[in-house]
């Protein structure tokens, strides 16, 4: 056996190389493009439609030097250094320094979140559901299928990135500093879709392999902030994120493109990774091979509570344990408010007395996790589609199951696992603002502000009941809703968004919590309104067929 | 439970007239299936025939346009549930949660009827050769099969309902499932069996119903079907024999030369066979064979009929 296993190894690396492996990607490419075109679409119009659209309403909120020096100085605050970046060009905000600084990061998060997407969706989803095999079966080389959704990402992120040039130019910005936002968002896609090819080659699941792939991009947005809230222009810590790579070029106040070569050759490192690992697993296989299991199930795995929150166990563990981090991490950044307000008095005059910003800081901080969570309950909820499309609920309604009680199973478990995610928010915000020494917030008010917003996810989840009872097909829309929603409430008061917009957002009428003087009126109607839908879309789901395909 | 018993002495499933439409494709377009007590029924037909359409229109989950269908007695749409207590449905086709083990799905699916009867799913899984251990996503085929299956045959239930139940299971598994059948059948329990595996309808079915187009289009006994089909005749013989052809019940009338005089192919219906016979007879013939038509052509003929 030693004498035979580096023989085995050789084979296999041959193998990986030998020409033939890449046959069949062009084909590969198109068949990607046809199946995604309608997703790649509406990103790659949101992504140039935001752009255009920051640079115009930014103009026109603050047209005179004045207005924008005034905008510049918030912009140093440490909720603006966690959410846009380390705050470039702030002495001298011009136009293109104001939307390089505002909106840069957000394209870069849609970019990267995209790119992972993508590729996940070509690689291992495909396997997962069995189609790699019979392409692989015919003249489909081993590594065609990673390179297709590769070159898939390139494409888009290309298209964008020139795009986006396009756009910002005809807005008036200059073409050099155009050229570096264009640029600076499609090496992160690149960066990004090559994490994502990577982690695909490690997990048997793609909702796994996309997590572990969102994981990274949260570490490295924690990281980056950590690390720019040390410094103006951002610290060495910053530097250990790919996402300050990008930011570094500093795009319209003095545009330096050699930190972009750093993310190009990130991907080209990660992706030869891929390959590696790729080049060895079988097809189907993860990192990690399966054991027997249990010959006879618990006895608490019983009824329909019991198999749905067995079959989320393992994604609440992840979000719980992805959360919980997090927050801590998250919850540190408190101490640099205070921080702030003593370096920048003029600031306190501006904003509030220093009480009133931490509370601000908190409750944007919360907004930050509820959102994630959301996310969560979203697709934790869109599970009984699969359900449905797999033939299981069939077989499970085909049992003494009424439909009104498996599907309010599917909303307990959706709901309660929200519910907690909530509270370990608050508690990890709370841990991280008290191990850094600012213990103005309780854990207990944390908590509560975190939970004043279950209504308003509720409400989302209901919705997605509605669509589910009556028009399956359309659940898609609900996660268009939920992505404008979670960019609105993060990053609405930066854009500026008309309040009609912003009334559309859940989030936005949950109460302002930590602080004095909340509002629950609108928690109370948006609790009133989940529940009405949430039973007008239980009475859909009783009247319709099953498999509704 | 007697009194539930006491009320399906009727049909225990009886549908008239079922139409089902999705969007444009009309799926079920006036079909009729009856289904008595203690009876295992075939339920054949062409792939796209209406077949799992019926099946899921009899389970509940589908709702028929039109056309009125009776399940143990009760509305398989309105009293699903109940009914469900008293009935087990096995797809054909499903993915099963690839995350639990075989053993923990048999259970997960055995516990929504209740408490367990361990006994008799220990000995479907010994029967069935079935590692439980083993998770979903990593069965064979066949094994994948058998979990779907012995979750079904393990419940304790008045009908069974089984949607090609048996593909991809290697012929010893089949030859299980068939005892499985009919023991189920001797206990009383009614089955109904989609299939497209011929020899097996022929082997466990009582009766058989044949669709086509969301239509019924053959139903009845097994020898009831074979009698009303055609058997093929060939003959040589010494006298000119064209004039068969206008006998009562013959078809497909064929002559060639033949060194001995003439050979003549033909098909005759069963009922009209003696006359056929009788003029034969008449002729001298020299060679002379009469085939019983084989199910499989039964069948083909239905489902190649273009009606
Ligand atoms: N949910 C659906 N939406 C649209 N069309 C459907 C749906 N379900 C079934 N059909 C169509 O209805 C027809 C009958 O399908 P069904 O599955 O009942 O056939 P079947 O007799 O079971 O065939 P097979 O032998 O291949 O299993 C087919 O034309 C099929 O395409
Ligand atoms: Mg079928």
């Amino acid at each position: 056996m030693t004498t035979a296993a580096p023989d085995v190894h050789r084979v296999r690396v041959r193998d990986a190389t030998r020409p033939g492996g890449l046959d069949g990607t062009w084909a590969l490419l198109r068949l990607a493009a046809r199946r995604d075109r309608v997703r790649l679409l509406v990103w790659t119009a949101s992504i140039l439609i935001m752009w255009g659209y920051a640079a115009v309403a930014l103009d026109s909120l603050f047209p005179t030097a004045a207005d924008r020096q005034l905008r510049g100085q918030l912009m140093s605050s440490p909720a603006a250094v966690i959410l846009t970046g380390s705050g470039f060009g702030l002495d001298d905000y011009t136009l293109g320094a104001m939307v390089a600084n505002e909106m840069g990061f957000m394209v870069l998060l849609a970019l990267a979140l995209l790119a992972i997407q993508t590729a996940v969706r070509s690689t291992r989803a495909e396997e997962e559901t069995g189609a790699t095999e019979i392409l692989r079966a015919s003249t489909v080389g081993r590594h065609a299928p990673a390179v297709a959704a590769y070159l898939l990402v390139v494409a888009v992120n290309v298209v964008i990135g020139v795009g986006t040039w396009g756009v910002l130019v005809a807005v008036g910005l200059a073409p050099g500093g155009a050229a570096a936002l264009g640029a600076a968002g499609a090496a992160t896609g690149l960066f990004f879709g090559a994490v994502g090819i990577v982690t695909a080659q490690l997990t048997t699941h793609a909702r796994s392999a996309s997590g572990l792939a969102l994981a990274v991009l949260g570490l490295a947005w924690v990281v980056r902030a950590a690390g720019d809230l040390r410094a103006q222009g951002g610290s060495p810590l910053s530097w250990a994120s790919p996402l300050a790579w990008a930011l570094q070029t500093r795009a319209c106040v003095d545009t330096r493109w050699w930190p972009l070569g750093l993310l190009v050759v990130g991907a080209v490192v990660l992706l030869v990774l891929g390959a590696r690992l790729g080049g060895r697993r079988d097809l189907g296989a993860g990192l990690v091979t399966t054991r027997p299991g249990r010959a006879y199930a618990r006895a608490s795995l019983a009824g329909s509570v019991a198999l749905a929150v067995r079959l989320q166990r393992g994604s609440i563990l992840a979000w719980a344990a992805g959360v919980g981090l997090g927050a801590v991490a998250t919850g540190t950044f408190t101490d640099s408010v205070s921080g702030m307000v003593s370096k920048l008095p003029q600031l306190g005059d501006l904003l509030g007395d220093v009480g009133a910003l931490v509370d601000a800081f908190a409750a944007l901080m919360v907004m930050f996790f509820v959102v994630l969570v959301a996310g969560f309950a979203l697709s934790s909820f869109h599970r009984v589609r699969t359900e449905e499309q797999r033939g299981r609920l069939e077989v499970v309604l085909s049992a003494p199951v009424a439909r009104t009680r498996w599907l309010g199973a599917q909303l307990a478990v959706t709901l309660g696992a929200s519910v907690v995610l909530l509270v370990l928010a608050g508690l990890g915000l709370w841990a991280g603002a008290v191990s850094v020494g600012d213990g103005s917030v309780s854990a207990g008010a944390y908590v509560v502000a975190a939970l004043g917003h279950v209504p308003a996810v509720a409400l989302l989840v209901a919705v997605a009941v509605v669509v589910h009872g009556w028009w399956p097909r359309g659940s898609g829309l609900v996660w268009g809703w939920y992505g404008f929603s979670a960019v609105a409430a993060v990053y609405g008061g930066l854009l500026q968004l008309p309040g009609w917009l912003l009334d559309v957002v859940p989030f936005t009428h949950s109460p302002v919590l930590p602080g004095p003087g909340a509002s629950w009126t609108g928690a109370l109607v948006m609790a009133a309104l989940a529940l009405g839908l949430g039973a007008l879309g239980i009475v859909g789901f009783r009247r319709r067929d099953v498999p509704a395909l | 439970m007697p009194t539930q018993r006491a009320r399906t002495a009727g049909p225990v499933i009886e549908a008239h007239g079922l139409t089902k439409s999705f969007g444009t494709v009309r799926a079920l377009d006036g079909l009729d299936l009856v289904v008595r007590p203690g009876e295992v029924a075939g339920f054949l037909g062409p792939n796209g025939a209406g077949k799992s359409t019926t099946i899921r229109v009899l389970l509940g989950l589908l709702r028929a346009d039109g056309g009125t269908a009776h399940v143990l007695g009760g509305d398989p749409w309105h009293d699903a549930v109940a009914l469900h207590r008293r009935l087990a449905y096995v797809p054909g086709e499903v993915d099963l949660w690839p995350g639990l083990t075989g053993a923990e799905v048999l259970d997960v699916l055995l516990r929504l009827r209740g408490p367990v009867d361990t006994s008799r799913r220990d000995a479907l899984v010994e029967r069935f050769d079935l590692d439980p251990t083993k998770k979903m996503r990593t069965y064979s085929k066949g094994n994948r099969q058998k979990v779907a299956l012995v979750a079904g045959l393990a419940a304790d239930v008045e009908l069974l309902l089984l949607d090609e139940p048996t593909s991809g299971l290697d012929p010893l598994m089949e030859a299980v499932f068939q005892d499985c059948v009919r023991e189920a059948a001797g206990r009383g329990t009614a089955v109904l069996l989609s299939s497209h595996v011929l020899a097996e309808v022929e082997k466990l079915c009582d009766t058989v119903t044949i669709v086509r187009a969301g239509r019924t289009v053959e139903a009845g006994s097994l020898a009831e079907l074979r009698r009303l089909t055609r058997s093929a005749v060939t003959a040589v013989t010494a006298d000119d024999p064209a004039h068969l052809a206008h006998l009562p019940g013959v078809h497909a009338l064929r002559v060639d030369d033949h060194p001995d005089g003439a050979r003549v192919s033909l098909d005759v219906e069963d009922t009209d066979l003696p006359g056929l016979l009788a003029a034969l007879a008449t002729l001298g013939p020299r060679h002379l064979t009469v085939q019983p038509p084989s199910l499989e052509e039964l069948f083909l003929r239905h489902y190649g009929d273009v009606a």
